[in-house]
């Protein structure tokens, strides 16, 4: 289980999501909420790891946690 | 007692199954065991891949509508309403004629997906699209007229419907003016909310070096904020701005509120057990189709495999036994690469995609899939 005491205004439960994806996924979530909210992401998907980080990055959002559970990872992401 | 299924949404998932249950259940329907009845608000069913070609003056929007009834097996009973309310504990629905059922033993949701412009400021003024039947008639006539400047595609939705067709118009697009000795003039640029070309990695991989080699020109990491019509650009997410003559945008999308109000999910999208489609909030509701919330892509092939599904999974219910039939995630699409050349790819939750090698001849297949699509709308492909 997750340990992190981040409190999430949104979750994305992206585990199983082949096509078109978590980022995609999150990128929406992010669109719908205030500046300052979190998201919290779950995927399955390793590829996350990377993209989430790259797509933070570029959009000057903050990626403050990433904690991995038993299946899948959980980040945490806060809206600029 | 007779048990009632209801069906909302006479597109292709709500449509297809409604004629299997017509035929699955034919003993308990003449029994009066059971009653079919589908509920949509247009007295027409609607094909919309039809839409991708109306810009480029291949095909007319008359071309995707045929009246319901004619689809429908008679055995199920049509009501033209739209439904605007649901209250799943007591397992009744409000409507805006009270034509439509007010009470349901089975609930299956097929409503599709809508447009939702206005999330963008200024898009709804500055942009065109290709995914709603005006707006492919206003686009033919931009289009048409368009001799030189700045094409722009841009992917602004997530999720939207046919993850292919943005690449698709592209490359027709491409190949279009190009025909027509205008090529030169017109520059293209396609622009994708990741780091890559299409959701799925293998159909970016396999899209990007085609799209290279047609000068078409890829942004990625671009999500619109807003479009500014009078200047003519565009700012995104990600502090950029692009400029654009002519903009074509995949516009957000939405599912019908009265889901996000019934409790099923969110953004109109039903929450669902991505293998039953069962309702995770509500006994006795499936969703199916785009409104279904399975991370599959929105697509026709799905909604028809799923009603397959659901009409399994319904009829074993309704016979006491216990309801086996899953989905598997499978989905199919064909994806144009030009004006006579298509690819295909078919995948499923544990298969990745791999895209075929374009070729005329399942350029003619798409084509073909196209007309007899009346004939999957009617159960009988
Ligand atoms: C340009 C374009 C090209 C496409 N190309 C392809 C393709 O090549 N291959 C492919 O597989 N898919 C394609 N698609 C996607 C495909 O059209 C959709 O995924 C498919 O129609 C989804 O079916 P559905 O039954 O979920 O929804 P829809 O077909 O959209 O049907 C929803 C129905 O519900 C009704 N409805 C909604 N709300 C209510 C209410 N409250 N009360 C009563 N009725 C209601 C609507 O009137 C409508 O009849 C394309 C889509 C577009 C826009």
């Amino acid at each position: 289980m997750t340990e992190t005491n981040l409190d999430a205004t949104a979750t994305v439960d992206a585990r199983g999501a082949a096509c078109p994806g978590p980022l995609m996924d999150l990128i929406g979530k992010i669109r719908d909420v205030e500046s300052g909210d979190v998201v919290r992401l779950l995927s399955d998907n390793e590829q996350s790891l990377t993209d989430v980080r790259e797509w933070t990055e570029e959009a000057g959002n903050d990626l403050l946690e990433v904690e991995e559970a038993d299946d899948h990872y959980e980040f945490y992401v806060e809206k600029a | 007692m007779t048990d009632h299924v209801v069906v909302v949404g006479g597109g292709t998932g709500g449509t297809v199954l409604a004629n299997d249950l017509a035929e699955r259940l034919e003993p308990e329907l003449a029994a009066g065991d059971v009653r079919v009845t589908i509920v949509t608000d247009d007295p027409d069913h609607v094909y919309k891949p039809v839409w991708l070609y109306v810009p480029f003056g291949q095909r007319e929007p008359a071309d995707g509508r045929r009246p319901l009834t004619e689809l429908v097996d008679d055995r199920v009973d049509v009501r033209i309403d739209r439904v605007t309310g649901i209250d799943t504990d007591a397992q009744r629905l409000e409507s805006r004629d009270g034509v439509a059922p007010s009470e349901y033993d089975y609930l299956a949701l097929a409503t599709g997906s809508t447009l939702a412009p206005d999330e963008i400021p200024g898009l709804a003024e500055g942009g065109h699209d290709f995914y709603s039947e005006s707006g492919s008639e206003t686009l033919r006539e931009e289009l048409l007229s368009f001799t030189e400047g700045h094409l722009v595609l841009s992917v602004v939705g997530t999720p939207h419907m046919c993850p292919a067709a943005p690449l698709e118009f592209v490359f027709m697009a491409d190949d279009w003016f190009r025909k027509r000795g205008l090529r030169e003039d017109v520059d293209i640029t396609y622009t994708y909310p990741i780091q890559r070309v299409h959701g799925n990695p293998h159909i970016a991989e396999w899209a990007r070096p085609r799209m290279d080699d047609r000068d078409i020109a890829v942004e990625t990491f671009f999500n619109a904020e807003s479009v500014d019509p009078d200047g003519q650009t565009m700012a995104t997410m990600e502090g950029d701005e692009l400029d654009y003559d002519l903009l074509v945008a995949i516009p957000p999308h939405r599912g019908i509120d009265l889901i996000e109000e019934a409790g099923l999910g969110d953004r109109g999208w039903v929450d669902v057990d991505k293998e039953t489609l069962e309702a995770e909030a509500a006994e006795n509701v499936y969703a199916l189709g785009d409104t279904a919330d399975t991370g599959v892509p929105n697509a026709g092939s799905v909604a028809h495999y799923q009603a397959g599904v659901v009409g399994q999974r319904l009829a074993s219910e309704l016979r006491g036994r216990p309801a086996t039939a899953t989905y598997d995630g499978k989905t199919l699409c064909f994806i144009e690469t030009g004006m006579d050349a298509a690819s295909f790819v078919e995948f499923d939750y544990e298969h990745p995609p791999s895209p075929a090698p374009p070729s005329q001849k399942i350029h003619w297949a798409k084509l073909a899939y196209n007309e007899s699509y009346w004939l999957t709308a009617r159960g009988l492909l």
